[in-house]
């Protein structure tokens, strides 16, 4: 049997947050009442013309410069046809073969080292409206007694972006996603939550002998809707390519789409006639040539890649941590917080995550004193400061002064109290079950409220149960 | 013929058009001798010609992000053929589509 390479490219739509739509100026955004926020324009009516967004175009460079894309000196918005109710004009106005970005790389490490992902394009269009299908057996798209549809969403602007197939596993195509999600967050174009729709991804999935750099029949995965179901998708998906090769099968070109609650693939339903969008320059619109002074403006403002934070921190902290802080957009905290570097990364990434903190609202500087300081205050002042620590007014100090009880003399007799009211766990601790030490901490953490020094109850601990 | 009547009828069936038989025959002439007199420039040699897009000369025709009152809703679906709860209502679509 052969050993089996999944080869995976993904198709990424993200809806900018611009407060206008794609080329008219109604109200971009959710929320609203259906058919409340169209015009003329993105209601398709004949003698209209289209005027872009300036600042979809601009964001949309500064995402290509960030995808280390190469920005067209001449870029055309093109009409990409087909008849379907969510596109009142008959066509969706989109970039073709002139598209603002290309030819891009976007660093993804990994445990075993870097990889960089190709990206093709990343193109600026026009999203369709909303349907919704109405009455029908069991609700199916199908079975559909009749479609109604909401044009609030028609005309607002998306960013595509087109992978090379570079990625080599579920888990890279997660991780490549989450930094890309990350990167659009920072740049603050988008809110990119796939919860939401506002990031779309859908995956071309083929396998190939290990080694081989052949490419074979690919096909698409469609209905993903968070990072798990994309990477379980493409598992699935990869398995069954593999199982059918093995089989002396072949793989079909064809559209699934992963339903996640059972694991499964089902076909998606597709046109009998081939796709033919007849695309053609869009006459109602003239080129885009981004100034080269703007395109320097943007690239100063772009930050620094995630992928390249994770390996600037990985020699500190180790992969798995530093790739944590930078995914979740908590290593600038982490970096501005000063203290013993392993500490202030766990300090950051679990417990003032697990607070539910801002992490832009804290103060390094004050959590610098906090984290220095947590073996020697009560564990519950610790932790009550951090519930604290993203409030604007938040000093440290007052928390640093409650002193945590190190007094032996104090807590020897709580100690015996502990131990003698668990004999059996005692006794299990003395035959080696040196994991019960944990346990007897929190029992005498509770009798303190929480005030007890740690390090004195673990030494006291030790030492008696040796004895 | 510079078009087939396959192709018309290809065209018709992606734009959702139904033409009868009488009507294929005739665009097919129709859009024939538009793209015969059209097809008139490619007699020229126009190896050194950059390709345009747009006749005007013009780039960078945008609008800053400020929005502008919509339409009211009345007048939105004022030109609808039928409408439900506020949405444009249509014959029941067969296949999802996606941008
Ligand atoms: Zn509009």
């Amino acid at each position: 049997m052969a050993e089996w390479e999944p080869v995976v490219g993904l198709e990424i739509h993200v809806q900018l947050k611009t407060r206008t739509k794609m080329f008219c100026r109604c109200e971009s955004g959710f929320g609203a009442e259906p058919n409340t926020r169209t015009c003329p324009v993105c209601l398709g009516h004949p003698g209209t013309l289209p005027v872009p967004n300036a600042a979809a175009v601009e964001w949309t460079v500064k995402l290509g410069l960030a995808l280390g894309c190469e920005i067209a000196g001449h870029a055309l918005f093109h009409r990409k046809h087909y008849s379907y109710p969510d596109l009142a004009k008959g066509y969706q106005i989109s970039q073709y073969d002139v598209p603002l970005c290309a030819n891009g790389r976007f660093l993804v490490p990994g445990p075993d080292g870097d990889r960089e992902i190709g990206i093709v394009r990343a193109h600026l269009e026009e999203d369709a409206a909303k349907n919704v299908h109405v009455g029908g057996a069991g609700g199916r798209i199908g079975g559909a007694a009749h479609t109604l549809v909401d044009y609030n969403r028609g005309g607002t602007p998306l960013v595509e972006i087109v992978t090379q197939p570079d990625l080599r596993s579920a888990d890279e195509a997660k991780r490549f996603l989450q930094l890309l999600r990350q990167t659009i967050v920072e740049l603050g174009i988008s809110d990119a939550e796939m919860e939401k729709g506002t990031l779309r991804a859908d995956a071309n999935v083929s396998v190939r002998p290990r080694g081989a750099d052949e490419l074979r029949t690919r096909t698409e995965l469609k209905n993903m809707n968070s990072f798990t179901y994309i990477a379980r998708g493409i598992e699935a998906e990869v398995a069954r390519q593999i199982e059918v090769w093995d089989s002396g099968g072949k793989v079909v070109q064809q559209t699934y789409d992963y339903h996640p609650e059972t694991d499964a693939l089902t076909v998606r339903r597709t046109k009998e006639e081939a796709e033919d969008y007849r695309y053609l320059p869009d006459p109602d619109l003239v080129p885009v040539e981004p100034p080269a002074e703007l395109v320097e403006r943007l690239r100063a403002e772009v930050p620094e890649a995630p992928g390249a934070r994770i390996r600037r921190l990985e020699p500190q902290l180790g992969f798995e941590l530093a790739e944590g802080l930078v995914a979740s957009g908590r290593d600038r905290l982490y970096e501005r917080t000063p203290g013993e570097r392993r500490a202030v990364a766990n300090v950051v990434m679990n417990q003032l995550a697990g607070a539910g903190i801002d992490p832009d609202a804290v103060d390094g500087d004050e959590l610098g004193q906090l984290v220095e300081a947590r073996d020697r205050i009560p564990r519950a002042a610790f932790l009550e400061a951090l519930a604290h620590a993203g409030d604007p007014d938040f000093r440290a100090e007052r928390y640093l002064a409650e002193a945590a009880v190190a007094d032996v003399s104090e807590l020897e007799p709580i100690v015996d109290d502990v131990l003698a009211a668990h004999p059996d766990e005692a006794a299990a601790y003395r035959r080696g079950k040196q994991g019960l030490l944990g346990f007897f901490v929190g029992q005498v953490m509770k009798r303190t409220q929480g005030k007890a020094d740690a390090k004195v109850v673990n030494e006291l601990l030790r030492e008696k149960l040796s004895a | 013929m510079a078009i087939s009547r396959d192709e018309v009828l290809h065209v018709a069936a992606l734009a959702r058009l139904e033409l009868s038989d009488e009507e294929a025959d005739r665009f097919t002439e129709q859009l024939g001798a538009i793209l015969e007199a059209v097809s008139k420039v490619s007699e020229l040699d126009l190896g050194d010609v950059e390709p345009l897009s747009h006749p005007l000369d013009l780039v960078n025709v945008w609008a800053d992000d400020e929005p502008r009152p919509s339409l009211p809703l009345e007048a939105a679906l004022g030109n609808a053929g039928e409408d439900e709860d506020g949405h444009f209502r249509v014959p029941p679509t067969g296949m999802t589509r996606e941008s």
